[in-house]
C-alpha cells in the first residue's frame, strides 16, 4: 500500500521564540499544538492522532496528551532524534490511511539555550546503550562526529572548505530576509572560512546554531484537509532508513538518505530534477553536501562543485533550499531541525515563504533530515510533497 | 600543538564485555571473530551482527592499524584528536583518540599503533592509538 495521496498536511506553525527562559518545556509543545491548530482551521477536539519524539518530557505521547487534555485513539513516539518529525509525518499518513486517525497532531519543543546546555562540544552519554562504553570515553560530541565526515569526504573526493562555507552563504542569504532568524547577516565564503576551527575541519560558521522554541504539523485525512480553507499540501512519498557502524564497517561517505530518498522517490513517482524546492537538514554544512548528493540532486562525490557559486540561493541558484535561513541561520529548536524543514517546505507550497525567497509555482518539494550522528548511528527521514 | 594528556572517563563494564576489558587489563587487545561468517566485528557482540550466529569468539590483534578519518577538537580546555582506525588485515573500524602525537600533523591514511591510556579511578585503559 502507498501512502501516495492519502493524507495531507493542513496546519504548521513554528514558534517565534529563539530563548524562552520564562516558559516550560509543556507550554511551548502546547503553545505549537495551538499554532498548528489554529493555522489549520481546527481545534483540540478534532485531534485524534498524536505523535512526539525523545525532546517530550516525561513519558513522551502520554504525559502530553494528558497535559494538553486530548483524546486520541493513535499515538506514536518514533525517535530518531532530528529526523524523528519527517518520519512522523510518514507515520501519520500511514495511520490515516488504515482507519487509526483523521487528524494527527505532531510536536516538537526544546530550550536548550534557556537551559545553557554545550550542544556542540560537550560529549553526550546515551546511558545503557551497548556502544556507549566503546565511544564515550574518547569525548565523541556532535560536532567531532560531523567532522569525522569532512574529513574523509574531503580524502576520497577533493571537497574544499570553500565549498562547504558556499552552503551556509546560501543560508544566509535567505536568513536575511527573516525577521526571527539568529543569524540575519549575509556572510561570505571568506567569512566561513575565517572563522574559528571548532573541530577540524569545520568552523563556527559551519556549524547551525542554538535555540529553543519548537513547531508543530496537524496531518489530515483527504476529505477534512478538502473541508478546510487551506491550500492542499499533500504527502506524496516518504522514506526513513536508520544507517550505523554496520559491525565495524564504518563509512562515512554517505547517509542514510541514500536508501530513504530513492524509497520516497518511488512512492512519489518523481525524480530529483522535478523538484522546485528542497529543506535539506543542516546541522552542519557537510550534513546537506552529503545528502543532496544521497538524495540523487547531484552524483557522490560531486556535492562540492553542485553547493558552490550560489546553486542553493533561492532566485539565483538551481535548487533553492532552507529559504527560512534553516538551521545554520534561522533556528534549530531543541536541537532537532527535522520540524522546522517540513514547516518551511508547507510555506513554499502554500507560497506563503517570504516574497524575497518564494519560488515562483512552487508546486513539488522534498525535506529531508537526519537525526543521531552521521559518525555513529542515524536515522534518515525524506518526504515529497505536492501542491495540488 | 602536541596532545595533552586528557582525562578519560571510565568504560562501564557489562557481563557480555567483561572479557573484552580484562584481556585490556592483562594488555592484550582482542577482536571478536564468528566462525560462521568467519568475519570480524567491533564492537564486539556474543552474536554475530553480519550473519546472526552465536558462534563468536575473541582473538587477540595486532593493534597495528590506519587512520580512517579523524579531527582535532579544538574549542575545548584540552584539545583532541577523535579518529577511526581501521585495523591491521580486517575492513574494521573502531573508534578512538590520537594520542602522544602533534595535534597539527595527522592524516587520513596515517599508520597508528594501539597504546593503552589510563582512565580515571579504578576503570580500565582504554585502547588508544598513536602515530608510528
Ligand atoms: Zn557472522
Amino acid at each position: 500500500m502507498s501512502i501516495n495521496g492519502k493524507a495531507y498536511i493542513a496546519g504548521a506553525f513554528e514558534h517565534p521564540t529563539r530563548k524562552a527562559v520564562d516558559k516550560s518545556l509543556a507550554q511551548l509543545h502546547a503553545e505549537c499544538a495551538k499554532g498548528a491548530l489554529e493555522d489549520a482551521g481546527l481545534t483540540k477536539e478534532d485531534v485524534d492522532g498524536y505523535f512526539c519524539a525523545g525532546d517530550a518530557p516525561g513519558l513522551g505521547p502520554l504525559s502530553l496528551i494528558d497535559y494538553m487534555g486530548l483524546k486520541v485513539r493513535h499515538m506514536d513516539s518514533t525517535e530518531t532524534g532530528g529526523s524523528s518529525y519527517l518520519i512522523h509525518v510518514a507515520h501519520a499518513a500511514e495511520a490515516i490511511a488504515s482507519g487509526k486517525c483523521k487528524v494527527a497532531l505532531i510536536t516538537l519543543a526544546g530550550r536548550p539555550r534557556a537551559e545553557g546546555m554545550a550542544t556542540g562540544t560537550a560529549p553526550r552519554n546515551y546511558g545503557p546503550s551497548p556502544d556507549v562504553p566503546f565511544e564515550f570515553p574518547y569525548a565523541p560530541t556532535v560536532v567531532n562526529m560531523y567532522a569525522m565526515c569532512a574529513t574523509r569526504h574531503m580524502h576520497e573526493f577533493g571537497t574544499t572548505s570553500e565549498q562547504l562555507a558556499w552552503i551556509k552563504v546560501a543560508a544566509s542569504h535567505h536568513a536575511q530576509h527573516n525577521p526571527k532568524a539568529m543569524l540575519r547577516d549575509v556572510v561570505t565564503v571568506e567569512d566561513v572560512v575565517n572563522s574559528p576551527l571548532i573541530s577540524d575541519p569545520l568552523h563556527r560558521l559551519d556549524c547551525c546554531v542554538i535555540s529553543d522554541g519548537g513547531g508543530a504539523l496537524v496531518v489530515v485525512a483527504p476529505e477534512i484537509a478538502r473541508s478546510l480553507n487551506r491550500p492542499l499540501v499533500k504527502i506524496k512519498g516518504a522514506g526513513e532508513a536508520p544507517k550505523g557502524q554496520m559491525g565495524g564497517r564504518v563509512d562515512l561517505t554517505y547517509t542514510g538518505a541514500a536508501w530513504s530518498g530513492p524509497t520516497a522517490f518511488a512512492e512519489a513517482d518523481v525524480t530529483p530534477a522535478d523538484i522546485k524546492y528542497a529543506s535539506i537538514y543542516d546541522s552542519f554544512t557537510i550534513t546537506v553536501l552529503m545528502q543532496l548528493e544521497d538524495l540523487g540532486f547531484c552524483a557522490k562525490g560531486e556535492g562540492g562543485k553542485f553547493v558552490a557559486d550560489g546553486n542553493l540561493i533561492s532566485g539565483t541558484g538551481k535548487l533553492p533550499f532552507n529559504t527560512d535561513g534553516g538551521g545554520l541561520c534561522n533556528n534549530h529548536p531543541a536541537n532537532r531541525g527535522g520540524m522546522t524543514k517540513v514547516i518551511e517546505a508547507v510555506r513554499q507550497l502554500r507560497g506563503e515563504a517570504h516574497p524575497a525567497v518564494q519560488v515562483p509555482n512552487c508546486d513539488l518539494v522534498l525535506a529531508h533530515g537526519t537525526g543521531g550522528s552521521l559518525g555513529t548511528r542515524h536515522g534518515s527521514g525524506t518526504l515529497i510533497l505536492e501542491r495540488e | 600543538m602536541i596532545a595533552e594528556k586528557r582525562t578519560m572517563p571510565a568504560p562501564t563494564i557489562d557481563p557480555e564485555t567483561q572479557e573484552y576489558w580484562s584481556a585490556i587489563e592483562a594488555g592484550k587487545f582482542l577482536l571478536r571473530y564468528c566462525n560462521a561468517c568467519e568475519a570480524p566485528h567491533y564492537y564486539p557482540r556474543t552474536i554475530c551482527p553480519h550473519c546472526g550466529s552465536d558462534d563468536t569468539e575473541f582473538k587477540e590483534a595486532s593493534g597495528k592499524g590506519i587512520i580512517y578519518s579523524y579531527s582535532v577538537m579544538r574549542r575545548v580546555p584540552v584539545p583532541y584528536a577523535i579518529a577511526y582506525v581501521t585495523l591491521e588485515g580486517t575492513d574494521i573500524s573502531m573508534m578512538t583518540n590520537i594520542v602522544e602525537c602533534d595535534l597539527d600533523d595527522l592524516h587520513v591514511g596515517q599508520e597508528v599503533k594501539m597504546v593503552f591510556s589510563e582512565t580515571e579511578g579504578d576503570g580500565p585503559p582504554l585502547p588508544t592509538f598513536t602515530p608510528v
